[in-house]
C-alpha cells in the first residue's frame, strides 16, 4: 500500500517535471522561431542629468517610431552619475546640464582611452523659484549668493527688504538646494556662488521636480531648477547681473540672447565619436524633428542650424 | 502486473527510498550547518566590505575631532572640502527620540491592550492588522510625510516648513510600533498566570496587576522591545529621506527649549542613501595615493561603519537583556 502511494507520487511528480521541461522547451523554441525574422533590437543607454530626463524620455518615446529597430533607455541620477558610468562604458550617452571637469576628463581618458565629445543638444534656463504668494520680484546673484552661500548673511525675507510674512509669519528662507551629484547644484555652485560652498542647512532633494514640488508646498522658500518644471503653485524669480540692474525671468529670447544671467546648455556626451546607431540618434536630435521636442519638453531649442556647435 | 515483478519493484523502491534517505539525511544536516554558520560570514563579510572601503580615508584623512565634532559636511566643495557628521549624528539621534516618543506608548499600550484586555476574535484581528502595518514600505511612509504631514504641519504650527524632525519622528514612530508591539506583547504573554491570579487574590483590581504586577515582571522583555524599536529607527532610510528635509541642522541649541523639533535634518542613513550612488569611485593614482576627490565615497563607508557601531551596540544590549530574561 504505502510502495503504491510512493509509486504514485514519483509518478505524478515526474509527470509534473516532464509537463515543466516540455513547456520550458516549448517556450524556448517558439520565442526563438518568433524572434529570429526580426531584426534584432538595438538598445542605446542614455543616463545623467535629472534636468534632462523628462527631454531625453520624450527623445527615446518620439525616436522609437522614426527608428523601431532601436530602443532608447533612459535613466536619471544626476550629471555625475551619467558621466561616471560612461566612464565605466555602462552607456553609450551621458546626460549633463553642465560641462565635464578636467578631471573627469582625464578620468575618461585613463579608463576608457577615449575622449568625451560634447555635444550641445539644447539650452535651459536654470530658474529660481518661490512660492506664488512670494511677493519678492527680482534678485540679483548677489543676493542669490547671500542666500545661499556659506558666507551669505541673508535667514529672513525681510533681510533681503521682502516682506513675505503674510503667507511665511516665520519670515525665514527656507533653501531648498539639491543634492552634490546633480549638475544643476555644482552649475549653481559655479555661477553663483562663484565655486565657493552652500550654508549648511538647505534641504537636499534628489529631483529637479522635488525642487519645485516642495517650493510650490512652501511660502517660505526658495528653489533653483530647471524652468521647464515650472507648475501653477510657483512662480519664477527675475534674475539680474546686479543689485537694482536691468533683471528677467528664463524665456525663449533671454535664455538665448543671454541676457538671463543662469542660462546653461544641456549636454549628452560620447565616449570617443559616436558610429552607427548611437550617430544616427545624435544628429536626429540636432535636426528640426528633434529640436521640436525640446520646445515641447519646456526648454530652448538651438537657433537653426545647430551641427557646427555640437563637435568640440 | 506480474505479481512477482510487483513484489520486486517494491523492494527496489524500498532500498533507493532507504539510499535517499541517508544520503539526504547526511545533506541536509551540513546545509543547515550551512546555514547557521551563514549569518556569522555574513556579518563578518559586511564588516570586512565596509571597513575595507572605509580605510584609505582613516588612513589618510580621518580626524576624529573633526569627523564627530563639526557639522560642516562640504565633501564635494571645490575649495575647502569638509567631513564632520555631527549634524547627521544629532538628526538621527532626535529623529530616533522623537519616533520613541510616539512608538513607545502606543506600542506598549496596545501590547497591553492585546494581551491583557481584548477577547480573542478582537485579539486576532489586532495582531494582523498590527502584521499589515508592518508590511507597509517604507517608501510609503515617506510618501505619507512627504505629501499629507508636510502640509498639515505647516498649517498646524506656522513652521516655515513641514519636513523636519517632528514629521520625520511621527513617521518612523508609526513605522517602529509594529515591532515593539510584537515583542512586548510576547513579553507580557510570557508573565506566568499564576502571578495574575495571586493578584487578583490579593484582590488587586485590572489596572493594579497590570501596573504592579505584570510591567514589572516582563520589563526586560518590554526593554528589549524598545530598544529593537529604537534600531528600528536608526537604520530607516527612505522614509526620513523623504520626510525630514534632509538639511544639515542641529536642531539641538542654547535657547529654551534647547530641543527645536520644526528644524529640518539630515540621519546618517539618509546621507548615505543620497549621495553613494554619486560619489565616484575612484582608484588610488600611480603613487598608491588617493586624490581628494576620492574620499567621499569612502567617507560614506566610515558613516557606514558609524551606524554598523551603533546598531550592533542597541542590538547587543537588547540580546543581553532578552537573555536576562531567560535566565530567570
Amino acid at each position: 500500500m504505502n510502495a503504491t502511494v510512493l509509486f504514485r507520487t514519483v509518478g505524478r511528480r515526474g509527470g509534473a517535471a516532464a509537463g515543466a521541461c516540455l513547456l520550458a522547451l516549448a517556450s524556448c523554441g517558439g520565442g526563438g522561431d518568433q524572434s529570429q525574422p526580426k531584426t534584432e533590437v538595438i538598445r542605446i543607454q542614455n543616463t545623467g542629468s535629472d534636468t534632462i530626463v523628462n527631454l531625453a524620455q520624450e527623445w527615446a518615446e518620439a525616436y522609437r517610431k522614426v527608428d523601431p529597430s532601436v530602443s532608447v533607455e533612459v535613466a536619471g541620477g544626476g550629471s555625475s552619475v551619467g558621466i561616471t558610468q560612461l566612464q565605466e562604458g555602462f552607456v553609450d550617452l551621458a546626460n549633463a546640464s553642465r560641462e565635464m571637469t578636467a578631471a573627469e576628463k582625464a578620468e575618461m581618458q585613463h579608463k576608457t582611452g577615449k575622449k568625451p565629445i560634447e555635444w550641445i543638444v539644447a539650452y535651459d534656463g536654470l530658474a529660481v523659484y518661490v512660492h506664488k504668494d512670494n511677493p519678492v520680484e527680482a534678485l540679483s546673484l548677489d543676493e542669490l549668493a547671500s542666500i545661499y552661500g556659506e558666507k551669505g548673511a541673508a535667514a529672513k525675507w525681510s533681510d533681503l527688504g521682502i516682506d513675505n510674512t503674510a503667507r511665511c509669519p516665520s519670515d525665514a528662507i527656507v533653501r531648498v538646494s539639491r543634492q552634490s551629484s546633480s549638475g544643476t547644484f555644482q552649475y549653481f555652485r559655479e555661477v553663483v556662488l562663484d565655486k565657493g560652498d552652500y550654508k549648511p542647512g538647505a534641504q537636499s532633494l534628489s529631483g529637479s521636480k522635488d525642487v519645485v514640488d516642495a517650493v510650490g508646498k512652501t511660502p517660505c522658500a526658495i528653489g533653483y531648477s530647471g524652468m521647464g518644471y515650472k507648475d501653477e503653485h510657483v512662480k519664477f524669480v527675475k534674475i539680474g547681473k546686479e543689485k537694482g540692474g536691468p533683471a528677467c525671468a528664463p524665456s525663449l529670447e533671454t535664455v538665448l540672447d543671454r541676457s538671463y544671467p543662469l542660462a546653461r546648455s544641456l549636454i549628452m556626451y560620447t565616449a570617443g565619436q559616436p558610429t552607427g546607431p548611437v550617430k544616427k540618434y545624435l544628429e536626429w536630435i540636432m535636426s528640426p524633428a528633434g529640436q521640436a521636442i525640446v520646445a515641447h519638453a519646456g526648454y530652448i531649442p538651438h537657433a537653426a542650424p545647430a551641427a557646427p556647435e555640437a563637435a568640440k | 502486473m506480474v505479481p512477482a515483478m510487483r513484489t520486486r519493484a517494491i523492494a527496489a523502491l524500498r532500498f533507493l527510498r532507504r539510499m535517499l534517505h541517508a544520503m539526504s539525511e547526511r545533506t541536509i544536516v551540513s546545509l543547515i550547518y550551512l546555514c547557521g554558520v551563514s549569518a556569522i560570514i555574513f556579518v563578518f563579510g559586511i564588516f570586512f566590505f565596509i571597513f575595507r572601503e572605509g580605510a584609505p580615508f582613516l588612513r589618510d584623512r580621518f580626524d576624529a575631532g573633526e569627523f564627530f565634532l563639526t557639522a560642516q559636511w562640504f565633501p564635494t566643495s571645490e575649495t575647502n572640502k569638509r567631513y564632520g557628521i555631527l549634524a547627521m549624528i544629532a538628526g538621527t539621534g532626535s529623529v530616533t527620540i522623537l519616533a520613541m516618543l510616539v512608538a513607545v506608548p502606543f506600542g506598549l499600550g496596545s501590547a497591553v491592550f492585546i494581551a491583557e484586555f481584548c477577547g480573542r476574535t478582537m485579539k486576532e484581528v489586532l495582531k494582523i492588522m498590527v502584521e499589515f502595518l508592518a508590511a507597509v514600505p517604507s517608501v510609503v511612509w515617506g510618501f505619507i510625510g512627504l505629501k499629507v504631514m508636510n502640509p498639515l504641519i505647516i498649517q498646524l504650527t506656522g513652521a516655515p516648513t513641514g519636513l523636519n524632525t517632528l514629521n520625520a519622528g511621527i513617521v518612523v514612530g508609526l513605522m517602529s510600533v509594529p515591532i515593539i508591539v510584537s515583542i512586548a506583547e510576547d513579553a507580557i504573554r510570557a508573565v506566568p498566570d499564576a502571578y495574575r491570579e495571586a493578584a487578583e487574590a490579593l484582590g488587586a483590581t485590572r489596572w493594579q496587576t497590570i501596573r504592579r504586577v505584570i510591567l514589572p515582571a516582563a520589563k526586560s522583555g518590554l526593554l528589549a522591545a524598545v530598544l529593537l524599536g529604537v534600531g528600528r529607527a536608526i537604520g530607516e532610510t527612505m522614509a526620513v529621506l523623504m520626510a525630514t528635509g534632509h538639511a544639515d541642522n542641529i536642531p539641538f541649541d542654547g535657547t529654551f527649549p534647547f530641543f527645536h523639533p520644526l528644524t529640518s535634518v539630515r540621519t546618517l542613513t539618509a546621507t548615505i542613501a543620497s549621495e553613494l550612488g554619486e560619489a565616484p569611485h575612484l582608484d588610488p593614482g600611480p603613487d598608491g595615493v588617493y586624490s581628494p576627490d576620492a574620499h567621499h565615497y569612502q567617507v560614506l563607508f566610515v558613516i557606514g561603519i558609524v551606524l554598523f557601531a551603533i546598531t550592533f551596540a542597541i542590538n547587543l544590549i537588547a540580546d543581553l537583556i532578552v537573555r536576562g530574561i531567560r535566565k530567570k
